[in-house]
């Protein structure tokens, strides 16, 4: 166990409960030899910052269905950032309108977004090419 | 069939297949969406052992394969019942009125997820998602509001809503009172599901048990004063949208039927006392002649059951009654105006499987809430069915296809077989105690999002024919000002209320909750004095706890 | 890295998570660390838990957690999942159940995959107590899958060990792996509500009467982690099991186990690297791989050849020519 493993957290902040994306993703970036740590449901963004620090990961994905990334989602990269964690790598998935998530990229909020039908393999190649050049 | 007609087949079909054999195929397998494999041709040796009279028999009677009521759709149409809310009461009641002006029959009201969670929307949980994705209900107020202008007595309503159920519903009670209206007058639905909040949708507040009790006691109130009242609509939809198989929608909501029923019985009701006021609700994916059997298999399974296991008399105990919503899980970012013709497969499916309501997403639900554009698209897709396309002209009209009723009885297998493992486990509530439907939904999940992944499920405009183009279309914005508004209308509220009587009538909530008595006579006092949704969700809490989530992957 | 020890000391959450990542990626730096670490350890008390998949281990551990805090003690949690042997990969996801303490300052979790190699996890582990223990943490509980040897290896690092069991159904405990009933100071037969709890717990007890050989009678209490049901006795028996610890001599016994074990570990892991890193800088290791393929040299001289060449080991009589 010499190698070096990405660690991703898989958060799911707010109220919803809709969890198939963010289990079917946990599931492939198993299979893709990622280290995925799963908060559960109904997380504050506080308690993803914490989660995030404590399990010192390299990558916090956010799945969000309710409306609320806009609030959510700079609320724990501003959480991050004061934790001395703003470089990790922070990806959204979910309903996300294009232009919500023009911006979160834009603000550096988010890192990348994700919308319903993304394949598996774009999402384990991105955060794949972010760490094994 | 006579033996030698039976035998002439056969060889036929023998000969068949051998001729068939000889041409490629495109594909090695055929399967629905729910990887069902499916033969090239169906026959009568396939529906050998249908019996019409016990199998099938006529609509309107038992076991209602071919429909619940006698002359279906010829004697009325489906109830056209568009799912909305967002932004505060004033926001919605507007698209109400909108509407049931461009000739809805029914409302069916969303809420957002505070409301759907039991928090207040000046709760720090609620921020950023107050009025989102439904519409914000704190109080008795609010529910005036979203009804203001709307004649209670004559529009029924449906409401989604599980783990405040009880709450929801007594202040749409104290509303339709305020209007005057005597509660035997008022018509409509709660959803009422908690099963399958556990199983598939994740919103749950309490755990189990104190949720089953809050249900019997919905029953058991509903069958002494709101006779008019579906306590209950019993759902698959969340089943299937959580990734679960169309068998495994079938048999995990018809377990979960059951599961009411016995509780019901448990609590000292007469099964013909409660039963009649089930009903269901059933998700409409894209493929469409799994969708029409399931239907069809699930009408048959319930009366059977409820006739021979629970000695249900009462033929509306019999009847199963659903209402159906198309698959948002079957929409797609990418090109959204190919998802008006994906929602049209999937309601016509509906309605050949003889619903008694439907939704139809509208083609932006999958990047927002739906535009008012999109939701008279919607709409109007449900009128063409309905009035224009001649699929409400006949009962049943795919009834002795070889094909329909052999997949039909296979369903019904199926889902008798998940009855048995569901036993196995100890019945339903062990069975989600120990993870088991969960970890069948997130299997079958993944597995589905493989197939689209290794192209063998194909998505149109998504792992095919994709162009890369960006949605050209307009998306509706929830204005941020929605929130404050609402957070500053509770703070008035709290401050004009009679707070004392707010304390007494949640202390006599909590102390009943403790004891055996129905609790909605208490809820309803409290909603009465504009206690807030959430202060009777943390009472009760107090003495029922929360619910925590299975690691299950 | 000395500035990282300091934080640690400290109480700084993110300097512990980043030691915790570098003992477990095996970061060359890390002895480094752990020397300056070590005079600060020796305090935390280590429980460890562990028992089958869906056995209720991690909302026992929830509750234990409440429990602990209550009374004024500060927590850490290492949770173990199993890594997938194809993809080496995992889903850890015991923090689900522990979330609602995410942001009590004085708990801190942190969720390990089993990863590769049988001996790497249960080092990985250790150290992972070392930086919690430094860190200032009174318990330490360690939540592992009871299926495999390395997880009783991690055990073994525990000054209590908790094993919990659900309700055999049809089955008899006899089924239960011999090695889990050897290492256990409790037990916790968990689900207690289900049928067979009673013949579950009879059994354990008929065959630790059996035993009766251990001055430590192990208690077994029956809980109900979804209600919280006999959690409170689960920490009475754990505190009782410490207490006996202390004073019987026991604990400072298995101590003195463990430093020899860990003094035996660092001894031979500082002469292999020695070795390897000598091999590899002054022979042509590759050629010797192909010379045996090829039948050309055997192993066992080319092994004695080669430290007799790093003048490591002195070839005796009779050996070679």
């Amino acid at each position: 166990m010499t190698a070096k493993k990405v660690r991703v957290l898989v958060a799911k902040p707010g109220l919803d409960g809709h969890d198939r994306g963010a289990k079917v993703v946990a599931r492939g970036l198993r299979d893709a030899g990622f280290e995925v740590i799963y908060t559960g449901l109904h997380q504050t963004p506080e308690q993803v910052a914490e989660a995030a620090l404590q399990e010192d990961v390299d990558v916090v994905g956010l799945s969000i269905l309710s409306g609320a990334h806009m609030t959510l989602v700079p609320k724990i990269k501003d959480l991050l950032k004061s934790n001395g964690m703003g470089d990790v790598l922070l990806v959204v998935g979910g309903i996300i309108p294009e232009d919500d998530a023009e911006e979160l990229v834009k603000s550096g909020s988010a890192d990348q977004v994700f919308n319903p039908g993304e394949p598996l393999d774009n999402i384990t190649e991105y955060i794949s090419g972010k760490f094994y050049k | 069939m006579d033996k030698d007609k039976l035998e002439r087949i056969t060889g036929q079909y023998e000969q068949w297949q051998e001729e068939a054999g000889k041409a490629k195929e495109r594909k090695t397998t055929f399967k629905t969406v729910s990887s069902r494999p499916i033969k090239a041709l169906y026959t009568p040796l396939d529906t050998e052992e249908l019996d019409y009279e016990k199998d099938l028999g006529f609509p309107g009677i038992y076991p209602y394969t071919r429909g619940v009521q006698t002359n279906m759709y010829r004697g009325r149409i489906w109830t056209m019942r568009q799912f909305s809310g967002f932004g505060d009461a004033y926001d919605s009641n507007m698209r109400y009125r909108y509407l049931l002006d461009q000739g809805q029959t029914g409302l069916s009201v969303a809420f957002d997820m505070p409301t759907i969670m039991g928090y207040d929307s000046d709760n720090e949980r609620s921020l950023g998602e107050v009025g989102r994705c439904g519409v914000a209900i704190d109080s008795l107020e609010d529910m005036e509001i979203l009804f203001d202008q709307i004649p209670v007595d004559q529009v029924t309503t449906s409401m989604t809503i599980n783990g405040p159920a009880s709450i929801l519903w007594c202040m749409y009670l104290a509303n339709a009172e305020k209007q005057g209206i005597s509660l035997d007058q008022v018509g409509g639905t709660i959803q009422n599901d908690i099963l399958k909040e556990y199983i598939a949708q994740k919103s749950w507040i309490f755990p189990p048990e104190p949720s089953m009790r809050l249900i019997t006691d919905i029953f058991a109130f509903s069958a002494d004063h709101v006779p008019r009242w579906n306590t209950i609509s019993i759902s698959g939809y969340h089943i299937r949208e959580a990734g679960s198989t169309a068998a495994q929608e079938l048999a995990f909501t018809l377990a979960d039927g059951f599961a009411y029923v016995e509780a019901g019985i448990n609590a000292g009701l007469d099964v013909d006392r409660f039963a009649p006021r089930l009903s269901f609700f059933f998700n409409a994916h894209i493929d469409f002649f799994e969708e029409i059997c399931k239907y069809r298999a699930a009408r048959r399974i319930w009366a059977r059951r409820m006739k021979e296991k629970y000695g249900a008399k009462d033929e509306r105990s019999l009847k199963m009654r659903f209402h159906t919503q198309t698959a948002g899980c079957s929409l797609t970012a990418q090109e959204p105006e190919n998802n008006i013709v994906r929602t049209t497969i999937e309601a016509l499916s509906a309605v050949m499987g003889g619903t008694q309501s439907l939704h139809t997403n509208s083609m932006d639900e999958v990047l927002a809430l739906p535009t008012e554009k999109a939701v008279k698209i919607a709409l109007r897709t449900q009128q063409i069915i309905a009035y224009e396309s001649g699929a409400a002209n006949t009962i049943d009209p795919l009834a002795g296809s070889y094909f329909v009723e052999q997949l039909t009885d296979q369903l019904e297998a199926e889902a008798e077989e998940y009855f048995r493992r569901i036993d196995d486990h100890g019945g339903v509530l062990k069975a989600i105690d120990q993870g088991f439907f969960q970890q069948e939904i997130a299997d079958a999940a993944y597995e589905y999002q493989l197939a689209v992944d290794r192209d063998e499920q194909v998505v149109v405009g998504v792992n095919r024919y994709n162009t890369g183009e960006k949605a050209q279309i307009e998306l509706l914005k929830i204005d941020p000002e929605v929130e404050m508004k609402q957070v500053g209308r509770l703070k008035q509220l709290r401050e004009k209320r009679d707070n004392d009587a707010v304390n007494r009538s949640l202390k006599a909530l909590k102390d009943t909750a403790k004891g055996p008595d129905n609790l909605i006579p208490k809820i309803l006092d409290a909603v009465k004095v504009y206690a807030t949704e959430g202060e009777i969700v943390v009472a009760l809490k107090e003495v029922f706890g929360e619910y925590k989530e299975k690691p299950l992957f | 890295m000395q500035q990282l020890v300091a934080e640690l000391l400290d109480g700084n959450r993110r300097a512990a998570a980043r030691l915790i990542s570098l003992v477990e990626n095996d970061d060359p730096q890390k002895r480094e660390l752990l020397k300056d670490i070590y005079p600060h350890t020796g305090k935390a008390y280590v429980i460890g838990i562990t028992g089958a998949p869906g056995s209720g281990k991690s909302s026992l551990v929830d509750w234990l957690l409440k429990l602990i805090r209550k009374d004024g003690l500060t927590v850490g949690v290492i949770a173990v999942d199993p890594t997938s042997p194809f993809s080496g990969g995992a889903i850890l996801g015991d923090r689900i159940r522990m979330q609602d303490h995410a942001l009590d300052q004085d708990i801190f979790i942190r969720s390990m995959g089993t990863r590769g190699s049988l001996g790497g996890l249960s080092r990985a582990t250790r150290e992972a107590i070392q930086v919690l223990d430094a860190f200032g943490k009174d318990i330490i509980l360690i939540e592992t899958v009871g299926v495999g040897q390395s997880e009783v290896d991690i055990v073994k690092t525990a000054d209590s060990t908790l094993v919990v069991l659900t309700p055999a159904g049809g089955d008899s405990v006899q089924t239960i792996k011999a090695g889990i009933m050897e290492i256990a100071d409790i037990f916790a037969i968990n689900k207690a509500d289900l049928p067979g709890a009673e013949r579950t717990t009879t059994e354990i007890n008929l065959m630790l009467d059996m035993k009766n050989s251990e001055p430590w009678r192990p208690p077994v209490i029956q809980t109900v982690s979804v209600s919280n049901e006999g959690i409170e006795e689960l920490w009475q028996a754990l505190q009782k099991h410490r207490e006996h610890m202390e004073n019987s001599g026991r604990l400072l016994e298995i101590r003195r186990e463990r430093v020899k074990r860990e003094l035996t570990e660092q001894v031979e892991y500082l002469v292999k690297t020695k070795i390897w890193d000598e091999v590899k800088e002054n022979l042509e290791f590759d050629d010797l791989v192909e010379n045996i393929v090829h039948r050309r040299q055997d192993p066992y001289s080319t092994s004695a050849d080669l430290l007799a060449q790093i003048n490591f080991y002195d070839r005796g009589p009779g050996e070679g020519d």
